[in-house]
C-alpha cells in the first residue's frame, strides 16, 4: 500500500531523517518508534505533505505522493494525527470533525461531511453534546477529539502520531485498543508512532525502530525487543551488559 | 414566521419606505455616506473577521473609484460597464499582493505591513499621474446633463439612497451567505491553525486567496459608489492609509464578528467625522483621524468585541439567566 524508499530529509546542515526505505502492507499496523528527535514526526510531516523530502520517493497506492501539498494528501486517503492534540477553538466538537469530514474527503458535500462526522464521533466514543466546545474537554478527550478528525477525513492509512504521554494506564490500554478496533472494523491501516515501547508493542503487527534519523531494526515485536541495537538505544549499553549477566546468571 | 424571523423584512421595508415619506436633503445625504461607508466596512470585515487584517484596502477602494472615473473621462466607458472592470481589476491587484503572501505564509504582523505597501503604492500612483488623474488635486467624472441610468449619474438623493441600500443589503446578504458556508469552518481553523486546518484536507492558500478576492471586489464597487454619487474623489478620501485605518477602526468598533458591526461602526465614524466639521469647521481638520487613533486602542484594550458584539454578547447571556 504504502512504498517509501531512500527517505531523506534536510534541514540546513543537519539531517533529520537519512536514507530510511520501509513498506506498509494493507491491513496492518505497523508500530514506528525511537527515542526524541529520532525523526519520526519528521517522516510523518513528509508522509502528510508538511514538509516536501529532500530526497527518495513515497508512493502510495502505485502513485508517487512527495511534494503533494497537504489536502491533495489527505483526500488521496492518508489522515493524520498531531501529538499534541491541534483543536480548532472557535469551532465546536461537531464542527471541527464535520470540517475534517467536508474538506478531508474532497466530495464537498456537506450531508457526506456531517453523517462522516457522526460516524467518527461514535467510533471515538465521543458522544455527548455535539455543541459543546472543545474547551471543556481533558487530554484524553482531546485526543479521541484528533483522532475523529482523522477519521472524518476518511483515510485508507492513518498516521496516528499518539504519543500516550499525559494519559494514564487504563487511559493508555483503552487508546491501544481504539487503534486496533479502526483497523479490524474500518480496515483502516495504520502508521503509529510512539517512543515508549510498552502499550504498543501488544497491539502492532510490526514495529519499526528509528534512531537518529535511521532505520536501526525492523521486524515482530519480539524480534525487535530483543535486538540488541533496540536495547542500546532504549536502555543504554549498560542495560545491554547487565542483560547479558542475567542470562549468564540464568544459565 | 416567528418574530425574529420577521424583523429583517419589517426593519427593510422601513428602511426603503423612508426617503418617500422624509426627504430632508442633508440628512438623506448622511444616510447615504452611511450606507456606502457601512458596505465598504462589511466588505474589509470578510476578511478581518479570519484575522486577515488587512491596511491595503484603501488600495481596493481606490482602484475601484479611479478605474471606473478615467474609463468614462477618457474613453466614455459607462459605468455599467467600467465598474465591473474596475472590480476585477482590483481583485486582480489583490491576487499579485495576496498570494505570495499566502503560498510563503506570510502572516499576522507581516501580512498587514505587505498590505499596507499596498496602500501606499496605489495611494502614490494616483499622485504620480496627475496628468490623467488630477493628482492630489481630485478628479472630477465629466457631467452628463440631468439624471442619465446610463452614465450612472442622478440628481435626486433618493435614487442614490435606494442603489446604496440596496447594494449594503447585497453587502449582508454576502455576509450571511459566508457565515453559512463550510469555508467558515474552514477560514476558522486557518485563522488559529493553518497546519492543523490543512491535515484537516482544507486547502489553506485557495481559501484565504477566495475571501480575499470577494472581499476586493466588494471594496472596489464601495469606492465607484462612492465617487459616482459624490462626483469628486481624491487620493485622500478614496485611497491611501488613512482610509485603510478608518475602516479597521470602524468594524473594530463596530463589531467585527456580527454582521451589522460594520454598519454600526459606519453610523459612528461618520457621525463623529460630520459632528467635528460642523462643530469645529476648518479648525478640525484631520481631528477625526486623532480620535480614531485613540479609541481604537481603548476598543482593542477594552471592548474587542465591538459595541454591537458586546451588546449582543450581554443579551445572549442574560437571555440564558
Amino acid at each position: 500500500m504504502l512504498v517509501v524508499e531512500g527517505l531523506v530529509k534536510r534541514f540546513g546542515g543537519f539531517t533529520a531523517v537519512n536514507q530510511v526505505s520501509f513498506r506498509v502492507e494493507q491491513g496492518e499496523i505497523l508500530g514506528l518508534i525511537g527515542p526524541n528527535g529520532s525523526g519520526k514526526s519528521t517522516i510523518f510531516n513528509m508522509l502528510s505533505g508538511t514538509f516536501a523530502p529532500s530526497a527518495g520517493s513515497m508512493q502510495f497506492d502505485g502513485t508517487e505522493i512527495s511534494g503533494l501539498a497537504p489536502h491533495r494528501i489527505i483526500n488521496r486517503g492518508i489522515g493524520r494525527t498531531f501529538q499534541i492534540p491541534r483543536p480548532f477553538h472557535r469551532l465546536t466538537m461537531f464542527e471541527n470533525v464535520a470540517l475534517a469530514g467536508y474538506f478531508g474527503q474532497g466530495k464537498h458535500s456537506r450531508i457526506k461531511a456531517e453523517e462522516a462526522a457522526e460516524r467518527a464521533l461514535g467510533m471515538v466514543g465521543l458522544t455527548t453534546d455535539r455543541h459543546a466546545l472543545v474547551d471543556g474537554l481533558g487530554a484524553a478527550g482531546l485526543k479521541k477529539l484528533e483522532l475523529a478528525k482523522a477519521l472524518a477525513t476518511g483515510p485508507k492509512l492513518l498516521l496516528a502520531d499518539e504519543s500516550l504521554g499525559g494519559l494514564d494506564e487504563n487511559e493508555m490500554d483503552q487508546a491501544a485498543d481504539m487503534l486496533r478496533k479502526i483497523r479490524d472494523e474500518l480496515g483502516i491501516t495504520i502508521i503509529w508512532v510512539e517512543h515508549i515501547m510498552g502499550v504498543l508493542m501488544r497491539v502492532v503487527d510490526r514495529v519499526m525502530v528509528l534512531d537518529h534519523g535511521e532505520k536501526i531494526s525492523e521486524g515482530l515485536p519480539s524480534q525487535v525487543s530483543s535486538d540488541p541495537r533496540v536495547v542500546e538505544v532504549y536502555l543504554g549499553t549498560d542495560a545491554v551488559a547487565t542483560q547479558a549477566a542475567a542470562a549468564e546468571a540464568r544459565r | 414566521m416567528t418574530a425574529k424571523q420577521s424583523l429583517p423584512w419589517i426593519a427593510g421595508a422601513a428602511l426603503i419606505a423612508l426617503p418617500f415619506v422624509y426627504r430632508e436633503p442633508y440628512h438623506l445625504h448622511i444616510l447615504i455616506l452611511i450606507l456606502i461607508w457601512s458596505f465598504a466596512y462589511t466588505s474589509w470585515s470578510m476578511m478581518g473577521r479570519f484575522g486577515l487584517v488587512s491596511l491595503g484596502h484603501g488600495g481596493f477602494m481606490g482602484v475601484g473609484a479611479y478605474v471606473t472615473a478615467l474609463l468614462w473621462n477618457h474613453l466614455g466607458v459607462s459605468p455599467w460597464i467600467g465598474i465591473p472592470i474596475a472590480m476585477v481589476a482590483a481583485a486582480i491587484l489583490a491576487m499579485i499582493v495576496a498570494y505570495p503572501c499566502f503560498r510563503f505564509r506570510i502572516t499576522g504582523h507581516y501580512f498587514v505591513l505587505v498590505t499596507l505597501a499596498l496602500s501606499g503604492i496605489v495611494l502614490q500612483v494616483i499622485t504620480a499621474t496627475r496628468d490623467y488623474t488630477g493628482g492630489s488635486l481630485g478628479y472630477t467624472p465629466d457631467r452628463t446633463k440631468g439624471s442619465q441610468l446610463w452614465a450612472l449619474q442622478f440628481d435626486d438623493k433618493v435614487t442614490w439612497y435606494l442603489i446604496a441600500l440596496g447594494v449594503w443589503a447585497v453587502g449582508l446578504a454576502i455576509w450571511k451567505w459566508v457565515d453559512r458556508s463550510m469555508d467558515r469552518y474552514a477560514l476558522e481553523a486557518i485563522s488559529e491553525d493553518e497546519d492543523a486546518a490543512a491535515a484537516a484536507g482544507v486547502n489553506v492558500t485557495w481559501e484565504k486567496l477566495k475571501i480575499t478576492v470577494i472581499s476586493a471586489l466588494m471594496t472596489a464597487l464601495a469606492g465607484a459608489l462612492y465617487c459616482q454619487y459624490q462626483m469628486f474623489i481624491s487620493p485622500d478620501t478614496v485611497s491611501g492609509i488613512s482610509v485603510s485605518l478608518q475602516m479597521v477602526f470602524a468594524v473594530i468598533v463596530g463589531g467585527l464578528y456580527v454582521s451589522l458591526g460594520p454598519t454600526v461602526g459606519a453610523v459612528i465614524t461618520i457621525l463623529l467625522a460630520e459632528g467635528l466639521r460642523i462643530g469645529f469647521g476648518t479648525k478640525a481638520v484631520g481631528w477625526d483621524n486623532l480620535v480614531y487613533g485613540v479609541l481604537l486602542v481603548v476598543f482593542i484594550i477594552f471592548l474587542p468585541k465591538g459595541i454591537l458584539g458586546s451588546i449582543l454578547d450581554r443579551l445572549k447571556t442574560a437571555r440564558k439567566a
